[in-house]
């Protein structure tokens, strides 16, 4: 028996016809109360697999337990213990925002009096108590996602899938939902499986990360474990005079190997050394520098160097 | 304990009525069309009650039927590819994420239906009669036109929804309107069967379950109470039901599964 709000997965596979396999035998565990961000690009399975956690799509071989439930002979429990937000937020554009809310409180057995009052305060919750009575078809992207999540935690689910619920939208939004998902992990205790391929919203919300590359999990721990692994922060320095360039590439080469950077600047990973012996290095060879950064390693290094591909602009690109 | 089946059938109606409640558009039309094909037919093929042997005393009492099964056909149409629309769109995903009972879906999307076939039935019985149709069987008979068209509705809701179920396509389900509509017209729906020429046109009207359908509401309208008429349409429009909504049940269950 799995745990009450818990996700056990083990070799997950699904294959398509005359597809690849979307998920080619992936296994985690997600614990009670946990926020676990599943990043990867475009294409590389998260959707599939949260299609199958969530019961939507029977798996090709492998098991998995949502709260303690098998997904393929107990999907009603399943059902029952998890709200979810799918990539498209699904709404009907003839409906008011109050009408999906009332609609989906009946379906699960709320009572008329708990529907009202239930919707009131979702409504509330997700800032959108004044659009709450127009039609969805007038809402923006933004307010659709909110009203998704809502939607979602009509029935106060144990456990709550989202599927990339920030894609497309500006930063005001992203970050109101961002701090909604991270109030119910900490004060309601909900176990959030959240599939992103936004490197900066699997590191401020996930308590732990899965990188998922086509179809395989490639890496997996905390954002800072993950980081930690590659180990080196990287220096990048931009020369006052461009023509002193290869000057300060010597100089930096000195302490590790060179990366990419923004054009005119020089980037390496640091092997040995700190940012002040890069300084009093550059200072010896009288160079000057118009910037100077240190940067810690990114989730985008992580993924760099598992799969050898960059995953920054990915979130920009279209959906697949 | 879950929700019960009616307040999860009774959900689904409100959705389904009140999202063609707010499509004017789908609801006027839903209305006009089928009277505006009443009437041109009406008063375009007048002469053809002058036929020797043609059963009514004018063509307008005949073709009342025309509307009323075409306007089922409509709803039915309409309510397919509201399904198939919302397996596009994800939302019947939504709704399979609730502990909704599938057969909820079914019963909830066919109460809309119903509420259409009514509020379709009253409106052209009472323009019918303002136009001087004459309903033989009277007031009671007006009811039992509605209810034998609600019926009729349901029949072809269930094989629009089997439509939407198996192919999750609104194009799909709009593309079959043609052949329900050639249905309709290979059937007795313009001529009294004894009446069409063509040996094959009335083989495949004779044995086409519409023909049937329409003598039952025709034969209120000009003949009275016709006990073999009725039982014939109420039959077929049962047999329609039971075969369209087991069909749908079954594609529903295997969607869901």
């Amino acid at each position: 028996m799995g745990q009450r709000n818990g996700i056990e997965v083990e070799d997950l596979v699904r294959e398509f016809r005359k597809g690849p396999r979307a998920v080619d035998g992936i296994s985690l565990t997600v614990d009670p109360g946990e926020v676990y961000g599943f990043l990867g690009p475009n294409g590389a399975g998260k959707s599939t697999t949260v299609l199958m956690l969530t019961t939507l799509l029977p798996p090709t071989s492998g098991t998995a337990r949502v709260a303690g439930y098998d997904i393929v002979r107990e999907g009603p429990q399943v059902r029952a213990s998890i709200g979810a937000a799918l990539q498209e937020a699904a709404l009907d554009p003839f409906l008011t925002g109050r009408d999906h809310l009332r609609l989906q409180a009946a379906l699960h057995g709320l009572s008329r009096a708990e529907r009202k009052k239930r919707g009131d305060e979702l409504l509330e919750r997700v800032g959108l108590s004044e659009a709450g009575d127009r039609r969805v078809r007038g809402y923006s992207g933004g307010m659709k996602r909110r009203l998704d999540l809502a939607l979602a935690l009509v029935h106060r689910p144990s456990i709550l899938f989202l599927d990339e619920p920030t894609t497309g939208l500006d930063p005001q939004s992203r970050s109101a939902l961002w701090a909604e998902v991270s109030r119910l992990a900490r004060d309601e205790g909900v176990t959030v499986f959240l599939t992103t391929q936004y490197l900066e919203e699997a590191d401020v919300l996930a308590d732990r990360v899965g990188i998922i590359d086509e179809g395989r999990i490639v890496a997996e721990d905390t954002p800072e474990a993950l980081k930690a692994e590659i180990g080196r922060p990287s220096v990048e320095a931009t020369p006052m005079e461009p023509e002193q360039r290869s000057a300060v590439v010597k100089v930096l080469s000195r302490f590790g190997e060179e990366i990419p950077s923004q054009p005119g600047a020089v980037a390496v990973r640091l092997d040995r050394g700190d940012l002040a012996d890069v300084v009093r290095a550059l200072d010896a060879e009288d160079l000057k520098v118009s910037n100077l950064r240190l940067d810690e390693p990114s989730l985008n290094d992580v993924f760099l160097e598992k799969t050898g591909r960059s995953l920054e602009g990915e979130g920009e690109e279209a959906q697949t | 304990m879950g929700p019960s089946l009616l307040t999860q059938v009774a959900a689904i109606a409100q959705r389904s009525v009140l999202r063609t409640a707010r499509q004017p558009a789908v609801v006027v039309s839903a209305l006009l069309f089928p009277m505006m094909f009443f009437s041109i037919n009406a008063y375009g093929l007048d002469a053809a009650a002058r036929i020797p042997g043609f059963p009514a005393d004018t063509y307008m009492d005949f073709a009342f039927a025309f509307p009323l099964i075409q306007a089922s056909l409509f709803g039915a149409i309409t309510a397919g590819a509201d399904l198939a629309r919302d397996i596009e769109s994800g939302f019947f995903d939504r709704l399979s994420l609730t502990p909704m009972r599938p057969v909820a879906l079914l019963l909830g999307m066919l109460a809309g239906i119903v509420a259409l076939g009514l509020l379709q039935g009253v409106v052209f019985l009472t323009v019918g009669v303002m136009m001087g149709v004459d309903v033989r069987s009277g007031l009671a008979g007006m009811v039992v036109i509605v209810v034998l068209m609600v019926l009729v509705a349901l029949g072809f809701g269930g094989l629009g929804a089997i439509l939407a179920l198996r192919t999750g396509s609104v194009e799909a389900v709009e593309s079959a309107f043609p052949l329900f509509f050639v249905a309709i017209f290979m059937s007795s729906i313009n001529l009294p069967r004894d009446l069409i020429e063509a040996d094959w046109f009335r083989f495949v009207a004779t044995i086409n379950p519409i023909s049937y359908l329409v003598e039952g509401i025709r034969s209120l309208v000009i003949t009275g109470w016709d006990a073999q008429a009725l039982l014939l349409g109420f039959g077929c429009a049962a047999g329609i039901i039971v075969l369209a909504l087991g069909g749908a049940a079954a594609s529903l269950r295997t969607r869901v599964a």
